[in-house]
């Protein structure tokens, strides 16, 4: 079955080209030649100007004075990704790293496909900047020797120099020397990377890049990009997402605004901002305060009376009807049988609100035209998916549309989507002038991506023994791939097309026999609203269900809730676990959930009113597991249904870690994400749009709110895999799991209120 | 409205600015727009993130709700006027703690920070959680917010020790 891990790869930059390093003047650069040279033999002489001759895919230059530039075609958005990625080349060549910068850059074909998103930025990137450096650095010791006239065996690199016994060339010198060197593919697939003990960066702390501009004010964000001449636009959005039309647009109160210019109704030909109007105004104060005014009147889109229950209700009765969607191959999915004759069934169904991304800088993008390119200047995790758009909206040639690079203000998924950049470029090209767009917070929230709210059916059957003997998990929901990326939909066993990134997570490594995973797409959700992809995306809600699940089931069983689960991870068939990413399979996770339990201390005795709760996730997806457990300890007021949280303690295995406080930052910021989305925050769909639209009512955790933290990473060797995701959705089941342990509470909707634990618990 | 009585002034980082922009024109986007310093953002509108945090005489504010009438006569602290090379013993604390993700909020987090030490030298976890209620990090990069202030408080210490 294709599977996403397939996608990507074949869509990434591990392709067959040739490694090429070429000197140009005193700068050398190493990268890929492109697909059309890949082929091509060594570039001769008087050919290695790399601009000239081809357009290669630049990942890492050394200058005269060996400094090392990396090029990060990721976003930075708080996980200081160039940090982690630079890390892996300079380690591999050898050079210290106060010579190393990074270069965030602008949108280019030659790059592939540019996304940030996924937690794959360090799983993706490690192989191929590991061969890369490992090739530069081979080539500069074979350079340095011939220019210090000794064998190359008796060269080592170190510290930016070649070295042979109390002799050494500096990099700087070698480049200036002029260097040039070709690697085929089958030559850098085979071009031994350096032993773990021979490390000197990854793994050991480091003072992030991208933190000083982020402390002295001088960071600059999509919001903070100008250019000389620009005036502002605020829209006033339509009463629905799709459909709604225009019909009368009176300004006349906008036009008493001091520096409204004019409105406009965009003609988008992408449908993507349909039924937007823009006020335009000399400064952004008389933008927002004309949009204010302006008097709209649209002929409303169908889904104007859609309800957050309407949405419930409809997945959930698309889960009733039992042929839709699509079944996922997990090996034997025919449960059918194995129900019928099972001695016990446990059935049970969960929910989650509507989530906000409410990433803190609101949605905004400068747009001009300049020299026969049209220029979007904004924070955005997939350049290479809105570019076409942009292209289809401006009626231009996607070469001729350039995404410049900014700091994001918070993305957790939000920017994968970058709609907010089409309205900035249709009204810049209406007005002919540069334009600076800025959604105000309450017209962020409207215009969100959000988190779908879903619905999920488990069921289990055991057999006389108490054994788990099948399982299904039936999920319906809006799914963001569907709408903005079917390209990346694989299909099921029964044929049908699905979203993995909606159903990542039911396709867990348990061993349960028979095991059905149907994915279903919530069609009135994708109505309502352009379902978004938020931090974790599915495994925020199919974690949610299912490790809630388990430890109903351990209940039910009488069991203990980690020995139970442990008894299910037996790392065999399936769940074996595969190179590169997965060695190990099911008896890592089974590893996590041991360690976090000791770590936690399971099964100590509690005070009165206080429990612990269990669960653990593979992360993403099977092909890029992090394995994460992780115990809630929570004290509930049985009187008022308040819940604390007194500590979270999570353990992860996500592979070698290649910068140890990046990592560990991430894997705090996802566990509060995962409190906040459990307990504080979410939102419902009234009248066809959220019904929350800022703090005053929309109230993710703040730092009272915060509980201590124990997140420790498992020692590992292996290929590293992904961190910003996946320790958020076990925080969720955990809480859940805690509060029944404490009050004999069983929530099935996030987020828990107070008012559902006091009905919920028995007198 | 227009103001077309007198001009409003109040120095910016020290500097003198006086304009003849609307007085219920919000101080947060005078300073960004106006004055072109962008290091105060904005993120809700309705004073309830902070990460558009400034100080007017000393004092921690939300710019983005404060007209600049408010402000005539007053002087005006923004995050690039807080020190020269970041050197603010907050600062230093929140680049030795790696504070910010995203960074969207810091410069907020950042001058709400500073007034909580000046009236709180000593903070205990109670008064950072309460001074610092305000501040929303949508990167949720709290527990290294609470460690930081502590290590500025000492940082403080220190220079006034041996300075």
């Amino acid at each position: 079955m294709a599977r996403i891990g397939d996608v990507r790869h074949s869509a990434g930059n591990l392709t067959r080209r040739s490694f090429l390093i070429a000197a140009s003047g005193a700068v050398a650069a190493f990268g890929f030649a492109n697909y059309a040279s890949g082929s091509m033999a060594l570039p001769s002489g008087d050919e290695i100007v790399p601009e000239k001759t081809f357009e290669p895919t630049i990942w890492y230059s050394i200058d005269g004075n060996g400094v090392v530039e990396v090029n990060i075609i990721r976003a930075e958005m708080g996980q200081h990704v160039g940090t982690s990625l630079a890390r892996i080349i300079a380690d591999e060549l050898e050079v210290s790293w106060d010579q190393v910068r990074i270069t965030h850059v602008d949108s280019a074909a030659k790059w592939g496909l540019m996304v940030t998103g996924g937690s794959w930025s360090v799983s993706q990137t490690w192989p191929i900047f590991s061969k890369a450096g490992a090739a530069g650095r081979q080539a500069l010791i074979e350079r340095g020797a011939e220019l210090l006239g000794v064998p190359e065996a008796e060269c080592r690199a170190r510290e930016g120099k070649v070295v042979s016994g109390d002799r050494s060339i500096d990099y700087g010198t070698i480049v200036k020397s002029g260097i040039v060197r070709t690697y085929t593919s089958d030559q850098l697939a085979a071009m031994p990377t350096k032993p773990v003990e021979e490390r000197r960066l990854i793994g050991r702390p480091v003072r992030a890049l991208d933190i000083p501009p982020k402390i002295d004010g001088s960071a600059r964000y999509g919001i903070d990009a100008r250019i000389e001449g620009m005036v502002y636009a605020r829209p006033v959005l339509p009463p629905t997402r799709y459909g709604s039309k225009v019909v009368t647009v009176d300004d006349s109160d906008a036009r008493g605004v001091k520096g409204y210019i004019r409105s406009i109704v965009l003609d988008d030909s992408t449908d993507t901002v349909p039924g937007w109007v823009m006020a335009i105004g000399e400064t952004y104060v008389a933008a927002m305060r004309a949009a204010d005014q302006l008097r709209v009147t649209w002929n409303a889109g169908p889904t104007n009376e859609v309800s957050e229950k309407d949405l419930q209700d409809h997945g959930a009765a698309l889960i009733a009807e039992g042929k839709v969607g699509s079944i996922l191959d997990t090996g034997n999915t025919n449960t059918e049988a194995v129900f019928g004759r099972a001695e016990h069934i446990i059935e049970r169904t969960y929910t989650n609100a509507t989530a906000l991304h409410f990433q803190l800088e609101p949605t905004n993008a400068l747009a001009f035209e300049k020299d026969g390119i049209f220029e979007i200047h904004t924070g955005n995790q997939w350049q290479s998916l809105i570019l076409p758009t942009l292209a289809k909206a401006l009626s231009r040639p996607e070469e001729t549309v350039v995404l410049k690079t900014y700091m994001l203000g918070g993305g957790f998924g939000r920017r994968l989507n970058g709609d907010y950049a089409v309205p900035a470029a249709l009204t810049a090209k209406a007005l002919n002038a540069p334009v600076k767009m800025i959604l105000t917070r309450e017209d962020d929230c409207r215009f969100d991506s959000v988190r779908s709210p879903a619905v999920q059916t488990l069921r289990m059957a055991l057999d006389p023994n108490k054994k788990v003997v099948a399982m299904e998990h039936h999920a319906a929901a809006g799914w963001p791939t569907e709408v903005l990326a079917p390209f990346f939909m694989p299909k099921g066993a029964n044929g049908i097309p699905f979203d993995p990134f909606s159903i990542n997570g039911a396709d867990h490594w348990y061993e349960v026999g028979a095991q059905k995973v149907r994915a279903i797409s919530n069609d009135l959700a994708r109505a309502t609203f352009r379902p978004g992809w938020l931090r974790s995306v599915g495994p925020g809600w199919t974690n949610w269900a299912l490790e809630s699940f388990m430890d109903e089931a351990a209940h039910d069983v009488g069991a203990d809730p980690v020995e139970f689960r442990i008894g299910l991870l037996k790392g065999t068939g399936r769940n074996a676990g595969s190179a590169p990413n997965s060695v190990g399979g099911a008896l890592r996770q089974a590893n996590v959930l041991r360690t976090v339990a000791e770590r936690a201390g399971w099964g100590n005795p509690l005070p009165d009113g206080h429990g612990l709760g269990v669960a653990t996730s593979f992360g993403q997806e099977r092909e890029m597991p992090t394995w994460v457990a992780c115990v809630a300890h929570v004290s509930v007021d049985r009187a008022t249904g308040n819940v604390k949280v007194e500590r979270l303690t999570s353990v992860i295995d996500a592979g070698t870690i290649v910068d140890p406080g990046g990592a560990l930052a991430q894997a705090e910021g996802a566990t509060l994400w995962g409190a906040s989305l459990a307990l504080f925050e979410g939102t419902r769909f009234e009248n066809g749009q959220v019904a929350d639209r800022n703090l005053d009512t929309y109230t993710p955790l703040r730092i009272a709110d915060t509980p201590p933290l124990d997140i420790s990473f498992v020692d590992s060797r292996e290929a590293p895999t992904g961190l910003g995701e996946p320790p958020t959705t076990v925080v969720g089941p955990a809480i859940a799991n805690a509060i029944f342990a404490a009050s004999g509470a069983r929530l099935r909707h996030i987020p828990i209120t107070a008012e559902a634990v006091k009905e919920a618990i028995q007198p | 409205m227009t103001n077309v009585q007198n001009p409003i002034s109040f120095s910016v980082n020290g500097k003198p600015v006086s304009t003849r922009e609307a007085a219920d024109t919000p101080l947060l986007w005078f300073i960004r727009d106006n004055v072109g310093l962008t290091g105060t953002k904005f993120g809700c509108g309705i004073g309830m993130c902070g990460a558009c945090t400034v100080h007017v005489g000393g004092r921690a504010l939300r710019s983005c709700v404060t007209p600049i009438s408010a402000v005539d006569g007053g002087e005006v602290t923004t995050i690039e006027g807080l020190s020269s090379n970041a050197s603010h013993p907050v600062q230093k604390a929140w680049s030795e703690m790696q504070v910010p993700q995203c960074g969207y909020c810091q410069s907020g987090q950042i001058m709400q920070a500073v007034t909580l030490l000046s009236d709180f030298p000593e903070p205990t976890d109670e008064i950072i959680d309460a001074v610092m209620a305000g501040n929303l990090c949508r990167c949720m990069t709290y527990p290294r917010i609470r460690a930081a202030v502590k290590r500025a408080a000492a940082i403080a210490k220190e220079a006034q020790t041996h300075g």
